[in-house]
């Protein structure tokens, strides 16, 4: 027993030691505190009185883009003095029951994704019949007016793939594969739709589950292994387009992987050339306006977009701009 | 040394355990749904100091809505879990019924009561498709209900793309019939300025019901020996094979409840959802004090076990806690429950 227990502390002392002695002198926490003072710092830049804003939105647990989105609104909550609120759900009968929540708690103003618009009808009117301002982000641009929404922010998704086809074209590009990782996604199921409207060559769809990477990344293995004429691979989601690069690399394919919305790694990837172009949504200015307009409609009744959806995309970022950005995505801001 | 019996004591006329009186507070500290009633008070008194704006009576409503949308799922399968078996297609099985009734109401662009009742028989089918395969061949129920789990999230997104060419159904909101069929499955009551989802007269209704079943008749003792017992059950003549489909059919009716309400509330169905919900009904079934191994439990258990399952997932919204830790309290709460039931139903027997 007490030899254990001296082996032990040997033991905890070395690595103690070690983990002292063996520092790293690039990246890490580090690197990353050097980055947060960089970054803004908050306190309130208004004396308006403290208004809670409720954010609901379709996302899953753990989603980067949706903590872009967070990050976005959280500061502008802090510059215009409001209590923040999120929460979240991708069942449409549990986002619907959450903003219903919001309503019941009678919050100052309420941020809703419309991912599902027919689901959210009756909460989102339920909100205005208690007279709180509801502003949509994200999706559902075309609802979003005829539900009575204040403003919508977002992208369009059938521009963006559009934008996507375009790119594409000009890249030379035959035959493309789009990876929807989401099934029952209609923003996505439009996003493939879109490419296939400007592009000129073929465009395949191919399903993966999103929530498991190890199938992402054997579904498209397999398929570019059975077709080998493919020569683009779009995913549709940030995180999808570095495993396209890993499927790509077993299944021996040269097909260029190409994607939807940014993050760190995709950044990266774009300035060292293994990613071709992302087209980015810049879901940090989603969540700071969405905040941000709510706060001028309470403040000074003012609304912008003059009913028409206020678009925060599509923006294609290739190898030239990657570099810039590249900071500001490890910061969770891109 | 030959062993003598224990005279009776004198003043008790029985001395067979089955007559033996046990007082009324006895009783009540045997009933499965003890430990999870007082879960639920626990977890009420909890968000009332915790959460302000909780105790509302729109916000109780909130509650009461998202715990009748798990609740008319959990009590067919709390009665399934009492018969020893599982069904993990019952999360996907709700969206089934929902694409059928909206699809072939569109598609033949007949009044939505036609879609409603084919979209019933076909649900029920599902039901007794789970049933036989399971009597009639070797694997357990965990297996060939996971089979159908998959097979039905697969038809759910192939059918709904290859008829409405998308992920979700069309709109059958201007459709004849769709009124009607709202005031059944979807309407609201407002009573005392307060809009009441009747979603909570479905539950009410279907605990009824069930405990009817459970306690009142034949069945009822048929499901407890099924589940306690298969070969022992089957000894004494209760029909094993039946009970067990009819167990399977109930919660196949369970999910066409659910699932119109989702196409009635909503008039457009996403193909993609329910998976996950089936662990969610067993969890509430489980903390209603079910157990896993069949036997033992009872449907108002299950109805408590989906109200702390309602009161948690919203009570958190309302204490503005971070939604982040959300699937945590839910497991500690989890935990938390089954341990109370365990520790109850030891009480319960060493006080017996």
């Amino acid at each position: 027993m007490a030899r254990t227990r001296t082996w032990v502390s040997i033991a905890l002392a070395g690595a103690l030691g070690a983990s002292l002695a063996g520092c790293s002198s690039t990246g890490g926490k580090r690197a990353e505190d050097a980055r947060k003072a960089a970054s803004a710092q908050g306190r309130a830049a208004v004396d308006t009185p403290r208004w809670t804003f409720a954010m609901v939105t379709h996302s899953g647990d753990g989603d980067t883009f949706w903590d872009i989105v967070q990050s976005g609104a959280k500061q502008a909550a802090v510059k215009d003095n409001i209590n923040f609120l999120y929460s979240h759900n991708a069942e449409a009968q549990q986002q619907a029951q959450l903003v219903d929540a919001a309503v019941d708690k009678r919050v100052d103003g309420i941020i809703v994704t419309l991912a599902k618009p027919d689901a959210m009808k009756a909460a989102v009117a339920r909100a205005e019949k208690a007279g709180i301002p509801v502003i949509t982000v994200n999706s559902g641009s075309e609802q979003s007016k005829q539900f009575g929404a204040l403003t919508h922010i977002g992208q369009d998704e059938t521009i963006a793939g559009e934008a996507v086809g375009d790119e594409l074209n000009k890249r030379g590009r035959k035959k493309a594969l789009c990876i929807l990782h989401e099934q029952g996604n209609v923003g996505h199921e439009q996003r493939c739709a879109g490419v296939k409207k400007t592009f000129h060559g073929t465009v395949q769809d191919l399903y993966v589950q999103g929530t498991s990477m190890p199938d992402v990344q054997s579904s498209i293995g397999a398929k570019l292994q059975a077709d080998k004429s493919i020569d683009s691979v779009v995913t549709l989601g940030a995180p999808y387009a570095d495993t396209a690069v890993k499927a790509k690399k077993d299944a021996g394919s040269d097909a260029e992987v190409d994607t939807f919305d940014l993050n760190a790694k995709v950044a990266a990837e774009l300035k060292d050339g293994t990613l071709g172009f992302a087209v980015d949504q810049q879901p940090y200015l989603q969540g700071y306006e969405a905040v941000d307009l709510l706060w001028l409609y309470k403040y000074n009744a003012d609304v912008l977009g003059g009913g028409k959806p206020v678009l925060t995309g599509p923006q294609i970022i290739t190898k030239d701009q990657a570099a810039a950005l590249e900071e500001y995505t490890k910061r969770g801001t891109r | 040394m030959t062993a003598t019996a224990p005279a009776p004591s004198p003043g008790t006329k029985a001395d067979d355990e089955r007559l033996v009186k046990t007082s009324p507070l006895r009783k009540l500290m045997g009933r499965p749904e003890l430990g999870s009633v007082v879960g639920a008070i626990a977890v009420f008194l909890f968000f009332a100091i915790f959460a302000d704006s909780f105790v509302r009576a729109a916000s109780l409503s909130t509650v009461l809505y998202a715990s009748s949308t798990i609740g008319i799922m959990a009590v067919p399968v709390a009665l399934l879990m009492i018969g020893g078996e599982f069904d993990l297609s019952a999360g996907v099985m709700v969206t089934s019924s929902a694409l059928i009734s909206s699809m072939l109401s569109y598609q033949l662009t007949a009044n939505v009561w036609v879609g409603v009742l084919v979209s019933l028989v076909v649900t029920l089918g599902i039901g007794v498709f789970n049933g036989v395969m399971l009597t009639r061949t070797d694997p357990p129920s965990f297996i060939i209900t996971l089979g159908t789990f998959l097979m039905l999230t697969g038809m759910n997104l192939g059918f709904t793309k290859l008829i409405s060419r998308t992920v979700s159904t069309k709109s059958i909101a201007d459709m004849q019939g769709f009124s009607s069929a709202k005031d059944v499955f979807a309407s609201t009551i407002t009573i005392g300025g307060v809009d009441f989802k009747i979603t909570i007269l479905w539950w009410l209704a279907l605990v009824v019901v069930a405990t009817w079943i459970l306690l009142r008749t034949r069945v009822g003792n048929w499901i407890y020996a099924v589940g306690g017992g298969e070969m022992a059950a089957r000894a004494v003549g209760v029909p094993v094979n039946k009970t067990k489909i009819g167990l399977y059919m109930g919660v196949a009716f369970g999910a066409w409840v659910s699932g119109q309400h989702l196409l009635f509330s909503f008039d457009v169905v996403q193909s993609g959802e329910g998976v996950g919900n089936e662990l969610i009904y067993i969890i509430a079934a489980v903390i209603g004090g079910c157990l896993i191994t069949g036997g033992y439990g009872s449907a108002v258990g299950a109805a408590v076990g989906a109200l702390i399952f309602g009161m948690v997932s919203k009570g958190i919204v309302f204490a503005e806690w971070n939604p982040d830790w959300f699937k945590f309290f839910l497991g500690v709460m989890l935990l938390l429950a089954t341990l109370l039931n365990h520790w109850v139903r030891k009480r319960a027997e060493v006080t017996k």
